[in-house]
């Protein structure tokens, strides 16, 4: 037995917490209920590419080339016309309640245009107030418009081209050419889910044994800081294999999320991540007096990792500042890593920023984690 | 016994926040010996002993447990001390078995599973074994610590206020279990409110405000305090008790039963205030022998005094 480290100890530490962790059947009913939870809830509702939103028609002029616009747009799934046939002045009112997302305007002398071959024009307004909402729609919408028109006028083989081409648009989406957001969404949550309950369970290690008293026995005892932190870290690198498992699977399973990377690449990577999130967790709990602190300060954490890391918005839209704050959450790199790897089939050289980058996080913070940690009562 | 103590510590000081809790105390206690360490709540107690097992720094002194420095050898003296804290501090969603099994892990005893065999069997714990310590009354509860404190064979136990809370029989237990340990040559530090518990201390050790105050056997700490000690008897001590409060000499008035106990260190002067009010009240009047409650209240007065 040395003075700083024993197996016989850290495997006394380990079996201590596991039997713990077992007896404490919410919180283990939590850390297996709650990721399953939000991957349904998440990967089903959340969704940047939105369909069926509500659309007004103002079309003073029916004719067959606006029936036909209106079938191709309703045919895209983006608009749903819920109001056709009202006034410009109705339309604006239902636009600025809110009611509908778009409003489609088919001039009287489209119609004219269109056979003339000069350049006929669509009025599209859109609620953008939430600007992925409209993205979706308004990129489809020209090329429908174009393809419909074409249709309309087989026969008129010159007009055609001409009115189609005033309406041309090319959109490229790589990587997701159908735009199925749960592709982005899945391999991130996966990185939310861990980060969650990671981070909040080790950041309670340290401060339920001092809550409940049990502080003071342990460190009369010899064991040591490092066997200590192993001993609270370790079990929830096995709980967090378990999520891992559950979520990979269902992405594949129940979202077909394509996969197109190294496994092994992949795996490598989640485990550096969930180290980097167990250490920040048991630093927390260095730094806090109570759990309840504990939960405090990782919720003050969590909610700007959540919103700046790339995960709910685009991270390379956000200004400068907000990027460079961002690189500081680990959450950030997996993110990079994950959708790389699981989308792009990147290799190790196109991940190895965000691989450092998480290896230096577990580093960094490991050394605080033990030079914070009390070894008295002081 | 050999001749160097268990416990030898000089001028220890800590203080917390600007307070000093510990205040320059000194502490022998000799091995194989069981040392009462007495005092008011808040005194420095519970600080105290900590120090001593490596558990806080002292900001200042030095000293020795077990022949082993505090300030450079604590990790060592860890292996060697059993400390029984206040409040229960094993795990109550572990059994009585797997809280043993812990704590023999971690002192790396080998092999482990008779360890914890031989100290359930020892301290009749078998029975309960797969209980979960959470479940268990006060008494079974300090069973439980002080098992786990001595299953590594400590030279050295420190045990604060390990009775509290605790029923009569229960205590009269814990405490034959002590001497029965201090007799195969266990040293014993051990805090207590108790009179009858410091009673059966071989020295008792008394600290206020974070000093130390008095040091000896119970005989000499009675002794050392000069404190002389009157018994009034008769139908009218709520009187007489009246009539005394505030008269030369008179320190400290109380009632037991039907008799009332005056104490005072000015014996002299005690002794006239009495029996005048004897006279007056009709009370039979007979000297007695200082309890050792006197002594502490009568400590306690003194020392919040030079705090003042």
């Amino acid at each position: 037995m040395t003075r700083w480290f024993s197996l016989t100890r850290l495997l006394t530490l380990l079996r201590k917490e596991m039997i713990q962790m077992r007896r404490d059947r919410i919180t283990f009913a939590m850390m297996l209920g709650v990721p399953l939870m939000q991957l349904m809830l998440f990967g089903f509702a959340i969704n940047t590419d939105p369909k069926g939103l509500p659309s007004a028609l103002v079309a003073p002029t029916q004719d067959r080339f606006s029936r036909a616009i209106v079938s191709a747009l309703e045919l895209t799934g983006y608009y749903r016309f819920t109001s056709a046939g009202v006034s410009a002045a109705e339309a604006e009112a239902l636009l600025a309640r809110g009611d509908v997302s778009f409003v489609v305007t088919v001039p009287s002398d489209f119609g004219r245009r269109v056979l003339r071959g000069d350049a006929p024009t669509l009025l599209i307004e859109a609620d953008a107030t939430d600007p992925s909402v409209a993205s979706g729609a308004i990129s489809t919408l020209s090329t429908v418009a174009a393809q419909a028109l074409q249709r309309e006028l087989g026969t008129q083989a010159e007009a055609a081209a001409q009115a189609a081409q005033s309406l041309q648009v090319v959109v490229h989406r790589r990587y997701n050419p159908e735009g199925i957001t749960q592709y982005n969404i899945v391999p991130g949550l996966l990185g939310v889910i861990l980060q969650l309950t990671m981070v909040m369970m080790t950041a309670m290690a340290l401060t339920r044994e001092i809550e409940r008293g049990t502080m003071e026995n342990l460190l009369s005892m010899p064991a040591t800081p490092l066997e200590i932190m192993l001993g609270k870290l370790l079990p929830y690198v096995a709980v967090s294999a378990v999520q891992v498992l559950v979520v990979l699977g269902a992405a594949q399973v129940v979202f077909g999320v394509p996969f197109v990377g190294s496994l092994h690449l992949l795996l490598g990577g989640i485990l550096l991540f969930v180290l980097a999130l167990l250490v920040l967790g048991y630093l927390i709990s260095t730094v806090a007096r109570t759990q309840m602190q504990a939960m405090q300060l990782t919720f003050f954490f969590f909610l700007p990792s959540l919103l700046i890391s790339g995960f709910m918005f685009p991270y390379r839209g956000m200004p400068g500042w907000a990027q460079i704050l961002g690189e500081v959450f680990p959450l950030t790199h997996f993110l990079r890593f994950i959708r790389a790897v699981m989308l792009k089939g990147a290799g190790i050289e196109a991940v190895s920023g965000s691989l450092l980058a998480l290896v230096l996080t577990v580093l960094v913070l490991s050394l605080i984690a033990l030079l914070r940690f009390r070894r008295t009562l002081d | 016994m050999s001749a160097a103590p268990a416990i030898d510590v000089r001028g220890l000081v800590k203080s917390f926040g600007g307070r000093r809790v510990v205040d320059d105390v000194s502490l022998t206690v000799a091995k194989g010996e069981i040392s009462g360490f007495l005092g008011p709540n808040g005194s420095g107690k519970t600080t105290t002993i900590r120090l001593m097992c490596g558990l806080l720094t002292p900001d200042a002194g030095e000293g020795q447990v077990l022949g082993m420095d505090i300030r450079q050898q604590g990790h060592l003296i860890k292996r060697e001390v059993g400390y029984m804290t206040q409040r229960f501090s094993f795990y109550e969603d572990l059994t009585i078995e797997e809280n043993l099994a812990f704590v023999a892990g971690l002192y790396g005893l080998s092999p482990a599973r008779q360890h914890v065999r031989d100290t359930l069997a020892d301290l009749g714990l078998t029975a309960r074994r797969q209980q979960l310590a959470g479940s268990l009354s006060g008494g079974w509860k300090q069973r439980l610590a002080l098992a786990a404190c001595i299953m590594h064979k400590p030279r050295l136990l420190l045990l604060d206020e390990p009775t509290a809370g605790v029923d009569p029989k229960a205590r009269r237990e814990f405490w034959d279990e002590i001497h029965a340990r201090a007799h195969d040559g266990l040293t014993v530090l051990v805090s207590t409110h108790y009179m009858d518990e410091a009673e059966r201390c071989h020295r008792i050790n008394y600290i206020a405000y974070g000093k130390l105050v008095a040091a000896g056997t119970v005989a000499q700490v009675v002794k050392g305090a000069g404190l002389t000690t009157l018994v009034l008897e008769g139908p009218q001590t709520p009187a007489a008790a009246r009539a005394l409060r505030g008269m030369p000499g008179v320190d400290q008035i109380a009632p037991f039963g039907n008799t009332l106990h005056v104490v005072g260190r000015d014996g002299a002067a005690l002794d006239r205030s009495a029996r005048q009010v004897a006279q007056q009240t009709g009370c039979a009047l007979r000297p007695s022998e200082t309890s050792l409650e006197d002594v502490f209240i009568h400590f306690m007065g003194e020392a919040r005094d030079n705090m003042a």
